[in-house]
């Protein structure tokens, strides 16, 4: 077990005008399970590559354990990979495939039996020992994957969107089933995924990254109710937060726009009278939106209804609200049909305010730093 | 295409059944007349029906120098196969998975030199072999058909190694896996089928070759093709023994080729088509 | 810890002289392949080229010295080279067209899915390519083309003609035709992949399209068959400038010279003549002549690699 600390980590390809991955700063705790999502390309799998070694990093430190692992060899760091593709050796048994590492390192055979039993019986992959990759199912070669990864009782574990190849079904149950294994084992994980769910789901901390560059490292929850940009906020929850571009007007006492009318609360009106811009993204959340009847409150948006998707438990409308389609959460029993003109109402002090040039939150909350510690 | 009427389901069979039969009957009137006697071979009168008798193979297997020529053979393809096995699997393995910039040209400059003509290298090789007194002798021809096969072989294992998924390499990479082990332990046994078809082309293509063995050898290094083209002015004599011979020789070849048909389309187009 | 400190401190050492040896590495792997080729292959063209402006016959000890450009001029003068050029291009270009049409017509009629056993058809259809070209050669001058036993002229005795001697009346065309017979398999086996890559449902929408049998060939399959087509022709060019086994077993480039080629020249050059100077520069003519067409088929390959990588 051991910690693993990134300090300004950065990587140029070569040949390329700008850095793939920029200052990547996160330390973890001993035993924590970090998770990195953004969406495709904005450098994750890089990250997770140089901290394997599978990269190298061209910029910064990476240490494991306290030790600086510059230039040493994927193999030296102490570190257990699980691919997106498992990367079984189709060629070998389940148990041989388990083993390929110990038999490198020149355990003995009982040694190599033991930890290969051990870890089986873990993951409950004692029947499949010896089987090929070839016979098994998506989530039986899942799970060895994860099974070859343990038996060498590595220091870190490093995981590439280990869940992506499998039915959605599968996917939910080997959610779980990480989680607890991690919980068991308690060994300091780094999780690259795509999916925002899997991240909050799954992460102690989570890492959102954009175009090489993170946006926010914090708690599950604290990403979801400080976010620190625009970016985070509209990729973490789903559906997406609203974004509306909205004038300020009142010295900070309303925000509007074509259709709606916004009031803001005490701490948000000293917020805007601070910022002093006469424009701002004003951001709310699906589920804070609700029916409201038309006129009477002061905060309201009105638009003619575009889409209604019931889902049982809870019904999505689009508004078409000025130009921007927004999306709100409604109680199943409240019929609305599309082309019906509706007024959604959202409670003060639910707004997100961001800035319109840098889209930076005006909530206070710099990026990395986090308030739920 | 489904619909196609009775008439011209019938007429399609026909048509594909005597192409077939067309190509393949000097290849089956080959192997017939092996089986006669030498006057019936040459009979004015073709002979589909007669009484067959090995005597001609008796000859070809006993009286003759056959086992000499075919060891010799055996020895040159088996020989320059191996070779070029073993001085490919390390070359493409750098080219599939150790890319470069001079990757790409490294490859191209392989696969044209075998668009070099066996003319344009004949007379410097025959001098040097001459002076290395290599003229003659079956290491000769093996060298000549390693270089010959070897941007083949490099091409096609190439190409069955890039099927190998990068992950793979690289969870074996983590798992302590030394260059070595990744070619011998990881590489090697994936793309064994590859490597065994690869190898079984490049016994066909040396087997059958004519140029490199008439031209460099004579009898003591001589393989099959010199053999059976000493038969050349037998104008109506020992057809049957010809014919034995002949086929001796062709047949372990085809159908070695009738189980490589796609890598011999594969690696004889160099990739130009896909 | 403090000796795995110290470990991992010479490990790191290592990788790192590592990196910087990384191209020597790359050089133990692919270096014996290259240097294998270039001692094969470039070394002697670059030696042929040097013989090519030498005085050097076998059999003449004492003609030595630099020839400047006698021998190309020689060979040039040589009417027996210039029938060899036209005959080399006379066989190329004939046995080109003649196994492209076959070997189109081949590939099409063993697609078709209504060919009960095509797999088995193809196979045997496709057997001359795996005959050792000197077989072929025997086979076709002795037991299909001899005037008094072969099969042909048994057939034409049949038909109440007068057998021919086709490697003498007609030698070229009698050789062609040998050509074709081997190579037709090539082209079909090639043509017959991309075909079968022609996707069903396309075909199936040209069919609703209300599109005939004929039209759908011509204009859903033929288009896709232009590439490999192209590939055919230039692969095909650089095997048949080569072909010598055949020639050697039937008609030892006769008679006269009326099936010679380059390749059979330059052989006749260096081993009956040895004239050694005199068959370099020949053997220079035909390393241009398929060097044009390398160049079309390099840049081809070249194309296909990177899009696929």
């Amino acid at each position: 077990m051991a910690v693993v600390e990134l300090s300004n980590v950065g990587k140029r390809y070569p040949g390329a005008e700008s850095l793939a991955v920029e200052d990547f700063n996160l330390t973890s705790e001993d035993g924590e399970f970090v998770v990195l999502v953004g969406p495709s390309g904005c450098g994750k799998t890089t990250t997770m590559r140089m901290i394997a070694g599978l990269e190298e990093h061209t910029e910064g430190a990476i240490k494991i354990g306290g030790r600086d692992v510059t230039g040493v060899a994927p193999k030296d760091r102490d570190i257990a990979m699980v691919f997106q593709s498992y990367a079984l050796y189709p060629h070998m048994t389940v148990r041989d495939n388990m083993a390929f590492s110990l038999k490198l390192k020149k355990y003995a055979k009982s040694d190599i039996k033991k930890r290969v039993d051990d870890a089986a019986a873990v993951l409950g992959i004692e029947p499949l020992l010896d089987r090929k990759p070839r016979a098994l199912s998506g989530g039986q070669r899942q799970r060895v994957a994860l099974g070859r990864a343990i038996v060498r009782q590595p220091q870190v574990f490093l995981m590439d969107e280990p869940l992506s190849n499998l039915d959605a079904k599968l996917r939910v149950d080997m959610r779980a089933e990480i989680v607890k294994l991690h919980r068991k084992l308690g060994v300091t994980t780094f999780y690259v995924t795509h999916d925002q769910t899997e991240a909050m789901t799954m992460g102690q901390r989570i890492a959102v990254m954009k175009d090489g560059l993170v946006q926010q490292i914090d708690s599950p929850n604290t990403l979801y109710q400080h976010p620190a940009n625009l970016f985070v906020a509209g990729f973490i929850g789903t559906p997406s937060m609203n974004f509306l571009t909205a004038e300020v007007s009142d010295n900070g006492q309303a925000l509007s726009g074509p259709d709606f009318q916004l009031a803001t609360d005490g701490p948000r009106r000293s917020v805007l009278a601070d910022h002093g811009q006469t424009q701002v993204w004003a951001g709310i959340r699906p589920e804070h939106l609700h029916l409201s009847d038309s006129e009477s409150a002061d905060n309201r948006m009105q638009g003619q209804v575009e889409v209604v998707e019931p889902l049982g438990a809870m019904t999505m409308i689009q508004v078409l609200i000025g130009d921007t389609r927004v999306t709100a959460q409604i109680k199943p029993h409240q019929m609305v049909a599309m082309g019906d003109t509706v007024t959604l109402g959202c409670p003060s002090d639910k707004l997100y305010l961001f800035d319109k040039d840098s889209e930076m939150t005006l909530h206070g909350i710099d990026i990395g730093q986090s308030d739920a510690h | 295409m489904n619909k196609m009427s009775w008439p011209g389901k019938i007429g399609v069979n026909l048509l594909a059944w005597l192409v077939s039969i067309l190509m393949f009957f000097p290849i089956f009137w080959l192997i017939l007349s092996s089986f006669k006697t030498n006057a019936l071979a040459a009979a004015r009168e073709p002979a589909f029906i007669f009484s067959p008798t090995m005597a001609s193979y008796v000859n070809a297997l006993v009286n003759s120098n056959y086992w000499h020529y075919a060891l010799n053979s055996v020895y040159t393809a088996v020989g320059s196969t191996l070779l070029c096995v073993v001085l490919g699997v390390p070359a493409a393995y750098s080219m599939a998975f150790r890319r470069s910039k001079r990757t790409d040209f490294t490859l191209l400059w392989m696969l044209s030199t075998k668009m070099l003509p066996a003319v344009g290298v004949l007379v410097p090789i025959y001098i040097v072999y001459k002076n290395l007194h290599l003229l003659d002798s079956a290491l000769g021809l093996t060298l000549i058909y390693t270089a010959m096969n070897l941007p083949i072989v490099v091409w096609l294992l190439y190409t069955y190694f890039k099927d190998v998924p990068g992950e793979i390499l690289e969870a074996a990479e983590i798992d302590g896996a030394s260059l070595v082990d990744n070619i011998v332990r990881i590489v090697t046994p994936l793309a064994l089928p590859g490597i065994i078809s690869t190898g079984l082309l490049a016994i066909v293509l040396a087997w059958n070759e004519a140029f490199w063995a008439i031209n460099i050898t004579n009898v003591h290094g001589a393989t099959l093709s010199v053999f059976v083209s000493g038969f050349k002015s037998a104008r109506g004599q020992f057809w049957a023994n010809m014919s034995a011979a002949s086929t001796l020789s062709v047949l372990p070849i085809l159908v070695a080729g009738w189980f490589t048909q796609r890598q011999l389309v594969r690696g004889l187009t160099f990739g130009a088509v896909k | 810890m403090a000796t795995r400190a110290i470990r991992s401190t010479v490990k790191t050492r290592q990788r790192q002289l590592g990196k910087a040896s990384q191209g020597m590495i790359s050089f133990l792997l692919i270096g014996p392949a290259v240097v294998y080729l270039f001692v094969w292959m470039l070394v002697p063209l670059a030696m042929t080229i040097y013989y090519s402006f030498r005085n050097y016959n076998l059999i003449r000890p004492t003609f030595t010295g630099w020839a400047g450009i006698a021998n190309y001029a020689n060979v040039l003068a040589d009417p027996d080279f210039l029938s060899a050029f036209i005959n080399t291009l006379v066989l190329v270009v004939a046995s080109l067209i003649l196994t492209i049409l076959f070997g189109l017509f081949f590939a099409v009629l063993y697609n078709n899915e209504h060919v009960f056993g095509r797999n088995i058809l193809r196979t045997f259809a496709a057997s001359p390519f795996f005959i050792m070209p000197v077989v072929t050669g025997l086979i076709w001058s002795n037991l299909m083309m001899n005037p008094s036993f072969g099969l042909l002229a048994a057939l034409w005795r049949g038909l109440g003609l007068v057998p021919i001697d086709f490697l003498a009346q007609f030698p070229m065309p009698s050789l062609v035709g040998i050509v074709t017979w081997q190579w037709t398999p090539f082209a079909m086996l090639v043509l017959l992949a991309s075909l079968s890559g022609v996707p069903e449902d396309l075909k199936e929408a040209a069919g609703l399209d209300g599109a005939g049998a004929w039209k759908t060939f011509r204009h859903i399959v033929l288009p896709q068959l232009g590439r490999p087509l192209y590939a055919v022709v230039m692969l095909e060019s650089i095997f048949f400038l080569v072909i010598f086994g055949q020639i050697y077993v039937t008609t030892s480039g006769g008679p006269g010279t009326a099936t010679t080629n380059l390749p059979y020249y330059i052989y006749l050059q260096a081993f009956s003549a040895y004239n050694i100077g005199a068959a370099s520069a020949g053997a220079i003519f035909a390393v241009i002549l398929a060097n044009i067409v390398a160049i079309f088929l390099v840049r081809m390959i070249y194309s296909n690699i990177q899009e696929e990588a």
